[in-house]
Formats: structure tokens, sequence, C-alpha cells
């Protein structure tokens, strides 16, 4: 056949990403709240002010719902690193940096670039341009990854 | 009510990241690796997303209010300042670093094995330490 092959992941990645959007507008829609995956971990990890409820709510769902699929339909996997220090320095960076700036891809990648906000456009940017450095040195430099 | 919704948000949510690929740190890292074997999939997942966003957004300045009668949040004071941006920086090296951002860590925390767990344990002391220190900060000031 002689159809240009588009890459099936790309296929993939384009509906996994209105399903991601998708989430996200009915959380706005409907609850009138950002769905950024650090806040929402975050707010509930300090426990206090209302909306606990929903938080807890959306957390559960979030590792509970493609858990079970994963376990009843297997098949997926997350290549992540076993070496615990690198997981460990790679998460405390992970957890400072979105609190100190209030987002990550989902708060400020997938609700605030839509909103064109000036904030999150500028944090998009440096976090992806960040990620390819660090990754350039890391595995082409270092050798670590 | 509002708890029901939050929870079907959070199950599609970690489906469309599990459906996108992104779960996997293998595909995430190979956005990332423009010297090397350069994956775009992630500006699909992305592009993809912001579609039905651009829409919500146009929708939610028209109504003013979402469906259960909670104000839609404003628009946050366009401030690009140290914090934001060293705060970003952070965050995108321990991307490269793992291949995991905050929603695809939890998606996968089934099935991510130890690293996956050390990780999300990582993440959330790292949250709940910038909080403290800001609180000290704020105390102190007062």
């Amino acid at each position: 056949m002689a159809f240009p092959a588009i890459p099936p992941s790309w296929l993939f990645g384009l509906v996994g990403g209105l399903m991601i959007g998708g989430a996200a507008a009915l959380l706005l829609l409907v609850n009138g709240r950002i769905m950024g995956a650090s806040g929402i971990l975050g707010r509930a990890l300090e426990g206090d002010g209302g909306g606990q409820g929903e938080r807890l709510a959306f957390l559960v769902a979030l590792i509970g719902v493609p858990g079970l699929v994963v376990a009843w339909h297997g098949g997926a996997v997350t290549h992540a690193s076993t070496d615990l220090p690198l997981m460990a320095v790679a998460g405390l960076l992970v957890g400072i940096g979105t609190r100190m700036a209030n987002g990550c891809t989902s708060g400020h990648g997938v609700c605030g670039m839509s909103r064109f906000s000036l904030r999150s456009i500028a944090a998009t940017g440096v976090y992806l341009v960040v990620g390819m450095a660090v990754y350039f040195i890391a595995r082409h430099i270092v050798g670590v990854l | 009510m509002r708890a029901l919704v939050s929870a079907a948000s959070g199950g599609l949510f970690g489906l469309g990241l599990l459906v996108s690929g992104m779960t996997d740190t293998a595909k995430v890292q190979g956005w990332l690796d423009v010297a090397g074997t350069w994956d775009p999939t992630l500006a699909f997942v992305l592009g993809g997303a912001i579609l039905p966003m651009l829409l919500a957004w146009r929708i939610a300045a028209r109504r003013g209010r979402a469906v259960l009668g909670d104000p839609i949040p404003e628009r946050p004071a366009p401030l690009i300042d140290a914090r934001l941006l060293g705060g970003s920086a952070l965050f995108g090296a321990g991307w490269a670093l793992s291949g995991f951002c905050p929603g695809p860590a939890l998606a996968s925390l089934g099935w991510s094995g130890i690293g996956g767990t050390v990780f999300v344990l990582a993440m959330a002391v790292g949250m709940i330490a910038w909080q403290a220190a800001r609180r000290r900060r704020t105390a102190v000031a007062a």
C-alpha cells in the first residue's frame, strides 16, 4: 500500500493527548479547578485548606484506573531506571521544582499554555530547554543515562 | 459530586497518559534526546491535550462560572520571576534524569517498580520540603 506510514505511536500520542485535554476540560468546566498534577499532589500533601476530598479522589483515580487496566490487560512498561540514587535525586528535583514554579507539564504545559498564560509559556520553554540540555549532558557527555 | 467529577477527570487523565505512551520514560527521554534518535511523540500528546483546553477556556470565559458554581480560576499576574524560571529549570533537570514528570509518575505507580516508587516518594519529600521552607520564611518575615 502506498499510503504514507504515520508511526502508530504518534496517533496514540494524539488520541491520548485528546483524553488528557478532555480530563482537564472536565475538571475546569465542572469543578472550576486547574488540572495540574504537581499542584493537586502538593496541596494534598500540605493537608490544609478545603477541597481535600476532591484532590484525594483525583489522585486515587489517577493512580488506580491505569493501574487496574495494566494489571488486567498487561503489556505496559515504564522503562523506569532502577538506579535508585538517580531516581531519588530526580524525584527531589521534580518535587521542589514544580512547587517552586507552581506547575508542571499538565498545569503549565496543558492548562496554562492553552489560555496563553505568559508564565506558563515561559515555564514550559525553560523545562523543555533545560530538560534537553541536561539529557544531552547526562547521556552523551557524562554517560550516566 | 465534586469528588466524583474529580475522580472521573483523574481516571481519564491517567488513561490518556497510558494510551499516549507518556508513562514510558523511554519515550519521554526520546523526546528530550535531540542529539540521538529523537522521538516527536510528546509534541502530538501536548498538541492533542491543548486542543480541548482551547475550547474549554473559551466556554469558561463565556460562562464565567463552572457548572458546580465555582468561579473560573483567574489568570495569574504575568509575573516571570526567578522562582518560576528556577523552579522550571530544576523540574526540567529531574524530568530529564528520570523521564518522569508528576502526572505519568503517579499514573504508572502501579507497575513502575522500585525505581518509579522511589521517584514518587522523593518527589513527595521535595514538595513537602519546599512548602516547609516557604512556611518558615513567611513566619520569620512576620
